[in-house]
């Protein structure tokens, strides 16, 4: 009885310190003692990057690093834009084409130029006139093929958009829903650039009529539907055709064990679509310097060439060391759809709109 | 004046903590350049899709809450009138579902129907993105809102009422339509609204059995906010749900109301008796199977999955730091919860308990009853538009509490009063006035009178308010997951994060996680159990 008694005077007196606390409104636990040590980049779930190469940075520049992933790409900029009066941290990395106008809607960045920035390929450098954003990696939006599937029914793999539609190919790819997923996304930029604002409802109407399926994320996707990666082979995926990158043949080599001399899976490149991922210096903060050193840390030939076999992307600078077995089992795309990053900005609301009107519902 | 001063801190509360950061979003979906743009209103609602997911969250939540008391009213029936061996630990594990997280139920009914899930195995069906895992998670969920609700109040109706219709002549089913079927409507509604707002509102289960093709309101809300960014859209939505969720609140206040007409209620212990004769036997296997095949299983295969690894490898997997979804090993989240869990129960207890006290009188104005209402508004206002409305509106001086942990239980507080002043409420009513007045008149203060006559009358309640609220904040997902720092996760968001990603480890642990959540939950509401009286409100 009475431990009852001091279990509700405690929960009571619990509850008072509790209230008593948050109004006296403290700004967090002791964020401004370490601000100008700590600098933290704020990106979505896949990145990844070598501790050793991190510590490195760490140690020349005299600043801590923490990383906060905060969702896929789309979650991560969108809570970065809701909070951007008071964020999270210093930089955001991982805004790529086919978002980055909502970003510059709704003033994300401030201006900042990189060092080394000159280094880069001038036709990725866009935003010259206000420098908020600093490419980073690009990569390639591309079909993926199980090729024992392949082989085992006699069958060609695709290797264009037009491919798709074709009666052989009925019932095998899986896509990403184009609202939730960047690749999802980008594929459906890809057919809009390819057959036209006019075209690519036809084009989806034909897909749709062909069988596709469609998953919410990637991660659903490839290692859970498709047929050729190691994760969807265990979770008995059925689908010979994927909606992925170019880059992800090598990864399925990179994490084998015992390695295969040939990429289980191959890259339809008729099918691909531009991806640019881009770092920015957050509007208001705390860390401003940090953050600024942190971006030219992200094009520094030790991070650029350390990216690739991490987050599976290709690296900015052209002088970067990108490893053998990478190039070897996945090439970027030589024919891309490409899209400018204005056409993006006015249509893409409207047609993920109309996508997931015509294909979802 | 008195009870004035009761309320300013729970209205205060309410006024900072609800109606404020809910206010800032729709204000920042739907007002451009100062002027509020409720044109937005007949835009949104003339889209197809928009009405597509109206239609969806109306349908999907009659069926559910038919399917509910289709399945659930036999059961009400047979643990208000038979008496068996168990009945009192079955009571408990029934209601176990009902505190369980969203998203562990999510899982569970992925472990059973999903790809690779015990149904798949076994025969090669696949249920999850079909409606039908949805509705099978909605009555697993509710199952216990019905028994309780409804079975609590005919474990007290006079049987011999209806006995004395049928010497008088009464068939059966005419003496059941007659007496028993009036007295017990009301309840029977008030279960079905409930049933109806939990449905209605449903976030967690949909979000993970759903797909890309079904959404309710509050996931579309989701969606709209998080993915796609529409914040005018989403302002809208969250403007709909409103309207709807105070029309179902305002038409269970008017049930409740209905139902405190006068009843002859006996103590439920003399009513309950052994069944007699095959078909009550066959009536108690048959609500017993039910529960076993809808209600256990899933929790057992979630268990079972869990363990799906040789020496534990999943638990032992939770503890090592080399996780590359967290900042901090999974294990970790088990601790930040229970400290998350147990602020916000203390804020839930004082802002509630305080609120029933002024609420208790019988003589309250319609003002006072109005805040009744209100106080259960955060039940079904979209999680989702609280959370973002914490980061937006609780971040500048002299509220910045964006960095503070004491954002996650303010939130997960919000989702714990109602359930204090509902389980208060009645209780504190029941606690004759002349005793306080008695006391009063010989010289006792107010804080005195509280502390010597109302405590050790309501201490039973307090507990029982404190397990209920624990176990909704322990659950909250909602709104956690987005003020959920990155390296101070809760249970759900780990096991949402956990689930999102590939492999089989992942999945594992996320197994695992849910266990861990499920026999937290279970292992509260099993103590509360034993301190349960007989008026404790409806849940």
């Amino acid at each position: 009885m009475s431990t009852t008694k001091k279990f509700v005077a405690a929960a009571v007196g619990l509850g008072l310190v509790t209230l008593s606390a948050c109004t006296s409104s403290d700004s967090g636990d002791g964020e401004g003692a370490s601000e100008s040590k700590t600098v933290t980049l704020v990106s979505h779930d896949s990145w990844a990057a070598s501790k050793s190469v991190i510590r490195d940075f760490e140690k020349q520049s005299g600043y801590q690093v923490k990383v906060l992933k905060d969702g896929d790409a789309g979650q991560a900029l969108n809570k970065a834009i809701l909070t951007k009066d008071n964020p999270q941290g210093d930089v955001l990395f991982g805004v790529d084409n086919t978002l980055l106008s909502r970003a510059f809607d709704n003033d994300l960045f401030q201006a900042y130029e990189a060092k080394d920035s000159d280094l880069l390929p001038p036709e990725y450098r866009i935003d010259q006139q206000k420098k908020r954003i600093t490419p980073i990696d690009f990569g390639d939006i591309c079909v993926n093929y199980d090729k024992a599937y392949f082989e085992e029914n006699d069958l060609t793999p695709p290797e264009s958009f037009d491919d798709l539609v074709k009666p052989e190919y009925k019932d095998l790819l899986v896509t990403e829903n184009a609202s939730t997923s960047s690749p999802g996304l980008g594929f459906l930029l890809g057919t809009a650039a390819k057959y036209g604002n006019d075209g690519w409802r036809d084009y989806w109407t034909k897909l749709k009529a062909n069988g596709v399926k469609v998953v919410d994320g990637w991660e659903q996707a490839y290692n859970e539907e498709f047929s050729g990666s190691a994760g969807g082979k265990k979770a008995k995926g059925d689908r010979p055709l994927v909606v992925s990158y170019a880059s992800s043949p090598p990864a399925e080599v990179v994490f084998a064990d015992p390695k295969p001399d040939t990429a289980p899976t191959g890259v339809a490149y008729g099918t691909c679509f531009r991806q640019i991922e881009y770092a920015g210096l957050l509007s208001n903060a705390k860390n401003a310097k940090g953050g600024q050193a942190l971006i030219d840390f992200l094009i520094s030939k030790k991070f650029q060439a350390d990216m690739p076999l991490n987050m599976f992307v290709y690296p900015m600078r052209e002088d970067a060391q990108i490893p053998e077995e990478f190039t070897k089992y996945g090439a970027p795309a030589e024919d891309y759809e490409v899209m400018a990053p204005e056409d993006i900005a006015k249509n893409r609301d409207q047609w993920v709109k109309s996508w997931t009107s015509l294909v979802l519902k | 004046m008195a009870r004035l001063g009761l309320m300013a801190l729970p209205v205060a509360f309410f006024a900072v903590f609800f109606a404020y950061p809910v206010a800032a979003i729709v204000a920042r979906g739907l007002k451009v350049d100062g002027a509020w743009q409720f044109g937005r209103l007949g835009e949104v609602l003339a889209q197809p899709d928009v009405r597509h997911v109206l239609w969806f969250t109306t349908w999907q939540a009659f069926a559910s809450t038919a399917f509910t008391l289709l399945i659930a009213l036999p059961g009400a029936y047979v643990f208000a009138r038979f008496d068996f061996r168990g009945k009192q630990l079955l009571r408990a594990v029934i209601t176990v579902p009902f505190v369980l997280p969203t998203v562990v139920v999510g899982t569970a009914f992925l472990a059973l129907v999903g790809r690779g899930g015990l149904l798949d195995e076994l025969w090669g069906v696949r249920l999850d993105t079909t409606v039908w895992a949805i509705l099978l998670a909605h009555v697993f969920f509710n199952y216990a809102v019905v028994v309780r609700t409804v079975g609590g109040l005919w474990s007290q109706l006079d049987p011999r009422q209806e006995e004395a219709a049928r010497v008088l002549g009464a068939s059966r089913f005419a003496a059941w339509r007659k007496v028993t079927l009036p007295a017990l409507g009301p309840a029977v509604a008030a279960a079905a609204l409930m049933v109806f707002l939990f449905t209605f509102t449903s976030f967690g289960v949909v979000q993970i059995l759903g797909g890309p093709t079904f959404a309710t309101l509050e996931v579309e809300i989701y969606r709209q906010t998080s993915e796609i960014f529409d914040l005018s859209t989403a302002a809208v939505l969250t403007m709909i749900q409103f309207v709807a969720v105070g029309a179902i609140l305002a038409v269970h206040a008017w049930t409740v109301h209905r139902r405190e007409t006068a009843l002859r209620l006996v103590d439920a212990s003399v009513t309950a008796r052994r069944p007699r004769g095959a078909g009550q036997w066959t009536l108690l296997a048959a609500v017993l199977g039910t529960a076993a095949l809808l209600l256990v299983l899933p929790l057992a295969v979630l268990v079972q999955r869990s363990l799906d690894a040789p020496g534990f490898a999943y638990y032992k997997a939770l503890t090592s730091g080399e996780s590359d979804v967290f900042l901090v090993p999974p294990i970790e989240a088990v601790g930040n919860s229970l400290q998350y869990a147990l602020a916000a129960t203390a804020l839930a207890l004082l802002i509630g308990g305080l609120a029933a006290a002024a609420l208790t009188r019988r003589d309250a104005g319609r003002l006072v009853r109005g805040f009744d209402a209100l106080l259960m508004l955060p039940l079904g206002v979209s999680a989702v538009t609280v959370g973002f409305g914490f980061l937006i509106a609780l971040d500048e001086p002299p509220l910045n509490l964006r960095s503070s942990w004491i954002l996650v239980p303010l939130a997960q507080a919000l989702v714990g009063v109602p359930f204090v002043v509902r389980t208060m409420l009645p209780v504190l009513r029941a606690v004759d006035v002349r005793l306080r007045e008695a006391a009063a008149v010989l010289g006792a203060s107010p804080w005195r009178v509280w502390r010597e006559v109302d405590l050790p009358m309501v201490r039973r309640a307090l507990l029982i308010a404190a397990g209920f609220a624990f176990a909704v904040s322990l659950g909250e997902f909602g709104a956690t997951v987005f003020i959920a720092r990155a390296d101070n996760p809760t249970l759900p968001v780990a096991v949402a994060r956990l689930l999102g990603r590939p492999g089989e480890l992942n999945y594992g642990q996320s197994m695992a996680l849910s266990t861990i959540l499920m026999v937290v939950c279970a292992v509260a509401l099993l103590l509360l159990e034993r301190v349960r009286t007989d008026r404790t409100g409806e849940f």
